[in-house]
């Protein structure tokens, strides 16, 4: 099956005056076009930074050590130019983000936004470029689309903002557009819309998502592929409702647990005890070990390896090596 | 799209937008300009600023002494019905030559405070926008300018100006030149820090994100959030260009007569005999200087409680 992007162990490493860094180390992935591929995991365990580093944002530099390889296509985004990088964003890749409150800037009009790219990666006239923008807001589901094409972006709810965002996202057709929690500010009934929307477009336009969120619900709604994350590692990846059904790490299992179920009513929601660890100083060991319940002797000293489960799942855990190696 | 309901309701400013959608003007500026309109104190400034402006410019028109013909019969006489504001020594009519140094004391303080804004305004948004060695280059000469005092520096300026026998036609444009020199760097070092801190906020990676050029982003995506911040400092700087060509022409290193400016005039006061006897000589430019530059002050002051982002909302 054709790929549309491929990570092959990505390594985003941060230098600082405490130490290095491993925000994202030796992370695979792919996503086939017209594929939703979720990055689920807590704060910290470098979903964000996976995102930039697909993006460009991270360079490699004095404070930054990128490594890996990321293909898109036929290109090597690592290894891109500044101009080439420049055509394929927004173009090709598109992002959203977290706030849209302040992701778009306050002192152009909506019309202004959204006009931009097109008349830059497409080519089009300020003309034809208006006409598709306002499609485009209508799209979204905003109605008004004159008015909204004058307004500022303080004139607007946050939901609106972040239609406004995919319209602008979604503007030049592009093959992935990787989303960064985009319903996390925004309130339930809100986020159903937008999630609704998304997959709308998607099923239109046979676009790519890569959507990073830590909400399982958001996961469950919108995923065909999940990658779980944890301290800058994957420790399981699978299809959507087989990993739902049998989740093998217990970091999943940990997750899965601790999300409240409509009509059943617990004293204390289960919560994964511990933290997540520094960064800063690992050592060669299962990253998650100290808050894990089935911790063995070997996982204190090794790493796990990523390995495949059957059914199209993957998991990084000792407890399913050991399995192997016994039977 | 039918799924979606026909929509979320808007804040308060949005739908009074929404209504008035069809002038021109953002609400963002109207909002601001009513809130400027109800600052007395701005208000008040402003009506100075113009009815200076008014007076400098269009006042000499109407004078009958605007030729500045020496009469020697007319020489050092007090106020009258004839000469408002009397005469000087050489007979000329005070008022009409304090209008006249009006009109090039608020020229040179306009035209230097338009140079330093542009060349402060690029060279700190250059210097924050691309940082490294070009910000290390920019802001190293900035400092060293700030490092020595204007004053002085405008003195030696001047001095060599004099020395080099400079003619006085051109001394008042190269007075402008030489102010906005010593002007830029206080300003570009507040717009640098201004975009240091814009070029990371949010919308800006997703600037990046969408492919912009650096040249879009900069002049297309951060200039205009610092439009507040330039209008003030622009404002604020025109009273400290007039107050600081005063002091050059008052110390004779400014412009030179015959050219009147408000700083030469009250030269006068150096005279013990003509501070004791004529103070209709000095004391008319001199308040003229105090009330510009506190009217300009005034204004600015209130331009920047309505317009600054960091004390706005």
């Amino acid at each position: 099956m054709s790929t549309l992007l491929e990570i092959d162990r990505l390594s985003t490493h941060f230098h600082t005056e405490e130490g290095r860094i491993k925000a994202v180390d030796e992370v695979s992935l792919r996503i086939k076009p017209g594929e939703t591929v979720c990055i689920v995991g807590e704060s910290g365990c470098g979903k964000s930074v996976t995102a930039m580093s697909i993006m460009g944002l991270l360079q490699n530099g004095p404070e930054v050590e990128i490594g890996g390889r990321i293909q898109f296509g036929d290109t090597d985004l690592l290894s891109l130019d500044k101009h080439h990088l420049r055509a394929i964003r927004g173009h090709e890749i598109a992002m959203i983000f977290q706030e849209p409150m302040s992701s778009l800037n306050p002192v152009l009009t909506i019309g202004e936004q959204l006009i931009e790219p097109m008349v830059l990666h497409l080519k089009l006239s300020k003309k034809e470029a208006r006409q598709r923008a306002l499609e485009l807001i209508e799209q979204v589901g905003i109605s008004r689309p004159e008015q909204i094409m004058k307004s500022y972006p303080h004139e607007l709810s946050g939901g609106m903002l972040q239609r406004i965002m995919i319209a602008i996202a979604i503007s030049c057709r592009p093959k992935l557009l990787i989303a960064d929690e985009p319903t996390t500010a925004l309130d339930v009934t809100i986020q159903a819309q937008i999630l609704d929307m998304l997959r709308q477009i998607k099923a239109e336009s046979d676009m790519s998502i890569l959507l990073i969120t830590h909400d399982l619900g958001v996961v469950a709604e919108m995923a065909d592929y999940v990658v779980v994350m944890y301290a800058g590692k994957v420790v399981e990846e699978g299809e959507v409702t087989a990993l739902f059904e049998s989740p093998k790490h217990p970091y999943t299992q940990g997750l899965l647990k601790s999300k409240p179920v409509l009509g059943q009513r617990q004293d204390e929601l289960f919560s994964i005890p511990g933290q997540v660890p520094n960064l800063l100083d690992l050592q060669p060991s299962c990253y998650f070990q100290d808050r894990c319940a089935y911790c063995m002797e070997i996982c204190r000293t090794k790493e796990p390896a990523l390995k495949s489960l059957g059914g199209g799942q993957k998991a990084a855990c000792w407890l399913y090596e050991e399995e192997k190696r016994h039977g | 799209m039918n799924s979606i309901p026909e929509h979320l309701p808007k804040p308060g400013p949005g739908q009074e937008a929404a209504r008035t959608a069809v002038s021109k003007k953002p609400s963002l500026w109207r909002q601001s300009l009513r809130r400027l309109l109800r600052n007395k104190l701005a208000m008040s400034g402003l009506v100075v600023v113009v009815f200076m402006f008014l007076a400098c410019f269009l006042g000499p028109l109407l004078s009958p002494y605007a030729d500045n013909k020496i009469q020697m019969s007319m020489m050092n006489k007090p106020p009258s019905w004839q000469h408002w504001l009397g005469t000087d020594k050489l007979g000329r009519d005070v008022l009409t030559r304090v209008l006249q140094a009006g009109r090039i004391s608020l020229t040179v303080g306009l035209v230097s405070m338009v140079l330093s804004v542009f060349l402060g305004t690029l060279l700190g948004a250059i210097a924050g926008y691309y940082r490294g060695i070009v910000d290390q280059v920019i802001m190293r000469l900035a400092d060293l300018l700030l490092t020595i005092p204007g004053l002085p520096l405008l003195f030696i300026a001047g001095a060599l100006l004099s020395e080099w026998k400079v003619p006085t036609d051109y001394r008042m444009y190269i007075v402008m030149i030489m102010l906005s020199l010593v002007n830029w760097p206080g300003l570009a070092r507040m717009i640098r820090g201004q975009m240091l801190s814009l070029r990371e906020r949010e919308f800006m990676q997703a600037a990046v994100v969408l492919g912009l050029r650096d040249r879009r982003k900069l002049i297309h995506h951060l200039l205009p959030n610092l439009v507040p911040l330039i209008i003030v400092i622009a404002t604020l700087n025109i009273g400290g260009a007039i107050l600081s060509e005063s002091v050059l022409s008052f110390f004779g290193l400014g412009v030179m007569p015959p050219t009147p400016t408000w700083g030469n005039m009250i030269d006068a006061a150096n005279n013990l005999i003509d501070f004791q006897q004529h103070p209709w000589l000095w004391i008319p430019p001199g308040l003229s200087i105090f009330a510009t530059v506190i009217a300009i002050n005034l204004f600015g002051d209130g331009l920047r409680d309505v317009l600054d982002p960091k004390t706005n909302r």
